[in-house]
């Protein structure tokens, strides 16, 4: 198959930036053009500032639930003795039913109550998807954004119960975006205290097992004595630190995760009372933290209350296996699959030296020559290819068109890679039969609304500057209709690779 | 409370707050008549409340509330019970066609998900070190039907990702594409290295599906991969992925849900092989096992040995496999889980040979070159 060498300017575009739209101008100085992202990335656009608020929805459904309560004894058994917020003790689906007429139950009303706060978390998150795509297309820092989505997938919560459905949304607006020109430890402990995170991995669960909190239980019922859940501590360690075999041992995932005891979020508490807290802010629950000195990973804590954690997260982001994770993945995102060692330890030097900051580390990684290799050397992952589409046809808003739906046909659907790993950054997850039909059908279906207003053989050379693939031209100029042309070219192994 | 949170892709069931995670398939077409499927369970799963030592004095204190009532659960002998949520399974044990292993563990012994899965998948002895699935290396053992094999979801898993071909299907609700455009995109991937086998096997797969249903639950599912295996043009091997094993908190009401939605998937794979089922083995597995005390939030944390499943018509079931190490403190793995006696991968390779007909020490050889030991023989007819 005849190639061209990919233009310095359509890596740019196309690897760094999310795709080319038909307007843009070419950069003159690919380099100079990401750089100058960094000045002018819109941190909180409207679209995401426009997004219902998920701490107030919650705490609706909370007051809700305890108005229901407070109605009429509870049938339903105790809730676990540890604070969580809410006690669901099962779904919806399996309340007994209502006899006609009568007055609801008091389980019903609690059903229908988590009902309505499912859908209205399902529609914030359809909504906050929308508002997603929405700046990916019309963003004009296209690098930058690209690396919120990059490291919203590194520190990644899935929607896979009702409550980080409602917050994901938030988690990346609030703990990500503020943060994705900053530094490395002031991301971590955003998104450490973030309530998504700290619901997703089980951490407002987890209490010291000597803490005064759980002697108390214990003290009333030995049985029920609440305890620790490792789950947030060793994800920390694993996936949004150190990285995995790097010399960390089962003790330092559970001393850990005694420090971490106490992190939790406002709002409701145990037996239905409330603070003045709010369910969607960090908040410290200091009779849950396990009393006493830490020692992880070789080093002592003796810092009081939340302030344990925290200097271990702060160790925890300087440590050198911290930054060869971190480069790793970024050289594996821009590099290829295989990333090159050079690349990877020339980051990770940058890193440590400035100190995990992110700007510093983009510069590195813009000024290596590896990035630059005039070859395609990603496969587009269904959200990166769906992103560049809409881009490519020109679309700047959505209509009446769901994001979420259709990232889910494609097999990734948004924020829901069902595993705090997040989504593989390999051609081998995403390149596969099926998966290459769905993308054909929904080719087919995005240019449907588009006509003959764009003409597939005129935008191929904008879209992949410099470097279209005649045979890819060829086939596009033979197609049957300028739909089938369009489709074709956002199929091509042109537009499928970065 | 908490619902799983270790899913997979579930394109139909998207925002459906439904237990279950679907599962996602993948298969292989190859010379025999018999059939092999690998369900993996992937997050852990907990082989002491699936399959209880109810008979074992330390289970019922480390579990506490969460151990298993012997009085409700299927006894399996002296020592075992099965699950309640897994009425169908517990027939079969009773008609002999299921079999479990216990205290049993891949060769990987920390405890990341991540690491435990590459390992249990590739069946190397460390994360990584082996870049192609074990279940790639079986079908290339296996005379060849025809150049390429199926699979049942939009991606691979890794289990099945290798030289020999494997493609996959899922059922799609997105418009069928023109038959111009198929065509066009065919010879536009005709001279593209990867992407080119990936489009004729898709085509296919579809066309081997017909009108299949889209429906993803678990009985769906079953039903599905069924009537892909029991085409005879069909292919022989199937995968298939399940998740929301991972129960750190919560875990008595989702490993329940979990169970009965396995139960039902091998069920209607069961129902929807008919006389094949006589030919079917199923392996049911997992990265490793969850930690023997309950934890301090209704679940349990990542642990070291589990249980693993034989099912189906050609497995010599009615028995619990078991070199029981005991739950007492002296006898824990590192003082927090079960103590694998039993190795992971012999239980797979004496399977999965005997399921196909092939030499034991062969496959043993061949899916686990770097220690799998000596296959364990005499679980399949």
């Amino acid at each position: 198959m005849s190639t061209l060498p990919l233009s310095p300017a359509a890596i740019a575009l196309n690897r760094f930036g999310l795709g080319v739209r038909p307007g843009d101008a070419l950069p003159d100085d690919p380099k100079h053009w990401l750089h100058a992202q960094f000045d002018r990335f819109d941190e909180k656009p409207a679209v995401f500032a426009a997004l219902a608020d998920a701490g107030a929805l919650l705490q609706n459904y909370q007051d809700q639930q305890r108005a229901a309560r407070q109605m009429v004894p509870v049938t339903l058994p105790h809730p676990p003795a540890a604070p969580t917020l809410s006690a669901i003790p099962r779904p919806a689906g399996l309340q007994p039913p209502t006899a006609s007429g009568a007055a609801p139950s008091p389980n019903a009303m609690r059903a229908a109550i988590r009902q309505d706060f499912g859908q209205d978390a399902q529609a914030l998150y359809r909504a906050a998807i929308q508002a997603r795509m929405q700046s990916a297309l019309q963003t004009d820092a296209p690098f930058v954004e690209r690396m919120v989505h990059f490291w919203s997938n590194h520190f990644c919560v899935s929607a896979d119960n009702t409550q980080t459905t409602a917050f994901v949304g938030a988690f990346e607006r609030d703990a990500i975006r503020p943060h994705v020109l900053g530094r490395f430890e002031d991301m971590l402990i955003a998104v450490e205290q973030h309530p998504a995170m700290l619901i997703y991995l089980n951490q407002i669960n987890s209490a010291g097992p000597n803490s005064p909190f759980a002697l108390g239980v214990a003290r009333r019922n030995p049985a029920k004595r609440p305890g620790l859940n490792e789950n947030l501590g060793r994800e920390i360690m694993e996936l949004h630190t150190l990285g995995v075999r790097s010399g960390y041992s089962q003790t330092d995932v559970t001393e850990f995760s005694r420090a971490l005891t106490g992190w939790s979020v406002g709002g409701a508490l145990a037996g239905g009372r409330r603070d003045a807290t709010s369910p969607d802010t960090f908040f410290f629950r200091a009779p849950l933290h396990e009393p006493g000195t830490r020692t992880i990973v070789g080093k002592t804590y003796d810092q009081p209350d939340d302030g344990q954690a925290r200097a271990a997260l702060v160790d925890f982001a300087a440590a050198p296996a911290t930054a060869t994770h971190v480069a790793t993945k970024l050289a594996r995102h821009f590099a290829g699959d295989a990333p090159p060692p050079a690349l990877v330890a020339r980051l990770a030097a940058s890193y440590t030296r400035h100190r995990g900051s992110l700007p510093e580390l983009y510069r590195t990684l813009i000024a290596s020559p590896e990035p630059w290799v005039r070859t395609p050397q990603k496969f587009k992952t269904p959200w990166e290819w769906t992103v560049s589409a809409l881009r490519g046809l020109g679309r700047t808003d959505l209509g009446q068109m769901q994001v979420a739906g259709m990232l889910g046909q494609l097999g990734q659907p948004v924020w829901k890679p069902g595993s705090p790993a997040g989504y593989d950054d390999i051609a081998a997850s995403w390149a596969a039969p099926d998966a290459l039909l769905r993308r054909v059908e929904l080719a087919q279906r995005l240019v449907a609304p588009i006509g003959d207003r764009l003409d597939a053989r005129d935008l191929g050379p904008r879209l992949i500057p410099a470097s279209f693939s005649p045979a890819t031209a060829d086939q596009v100029g033979k197609a049957e209709s300028p739909g089938a042309a369009l489709a074709l070219l956002l199929v091509s192994p042109d537009f499928l690779r970065r | 409370m908490l619902l799983p949170r270790r899913r997979f892709l579930s394109f139909a069931a998207l925002g459906a707050g439904a237990f279950w995670v679907s599962p996602r398939m993948a298969l292989a077409a190859v010379e025999t008549e018999r059939r092999f499927v690998f369900i993996i369970q992937r997050g852990a799963a907990d082989g002491l409340n699936i399959v209880s030592p109810y008979a074992d004095p330390a289970y019922a204190s480390l579990r506490g509330a969460l151990a298993i009532d012997p009085a409700k659960a299927i006894k399996l002998d002296g020592t075992f019970a099965l699950h309640p949520s897994l009425v169908q399974i517990g027939q079969m044990y009773a008609q002999h066609q299921a079999l479990f292993v216990h205290a049993v563990a891949s060769p990987y012994r920390d405890r990341s998900h991540f690491d435990g899965q590459h390992v249990l998948e590739t069946g190397g002895t460390a994360p990584y070190q082996v870049g192609d699935g074990w279940l790639n290396r079986l079908v290339a053992m296996l005379p060849r039907a025809r150049d390429e094999a199926i699979a049942f979801a939009s991606t691979v898993p890794m289990a099945l990702r290798g030289a020999a071909d494997v493609t996959s299907y899922a059922p799609s609700a997105l418009p069928q594409p023109s038959d111009d455009l198929l065509l066009r995109v065919g010879q536009l991937y005709a001279g593209d290295g990867q992407l080119g086998p990936l489009w004729n096997a898709a085509l296919a797969a579809r066309g081997l599906a017909g009108g299949a249903s889209a429906r993803q639950d678990p009985a769906s599912l079953g039903k599905l991969a069924a009537g892909f295996l029991a085409k005879p043009q069909g292919p022989r091997i199937a995968m298939i992925e399940t998740g929301g094993w991972d129960t750190h908190t919560g875990q008595d009401g989702r490993l329940s849900a979990q169970l009965k939605a396995l139960d039902m998937m091998v069920a209607a794979l069961r129902d929807g092989l008919g006389p094949v089922w006589a030919q079917t083995t199923v392996l049911v597995a997992t990265e490793f096992g969850r930690t023997a005390a309950a934890n301090g939030t209704g679940g349990t944390d990542h642990g070291t040995g589990s249980a693993a499943m034989l099912i189906g018509g050609a497995v010599r079931g009615g028995r619990v496999v078991a070199d029981w190490p005991g739950l007492s403190a002296a006898n824990l793995y590192e003082n927090r889980d079960l103590r694998p006696t039993a190795g992971l991968d012999a239980v797979i390779a004496g399977a999965a040979a005997e399921g196909l007909g092939l030499d034991p020490d062969q496959v043993g050889r061949r899916l686990f070159a770097q220690g799998g030991g000596r296959p364990v023989t005499g679980l399949v007819t």
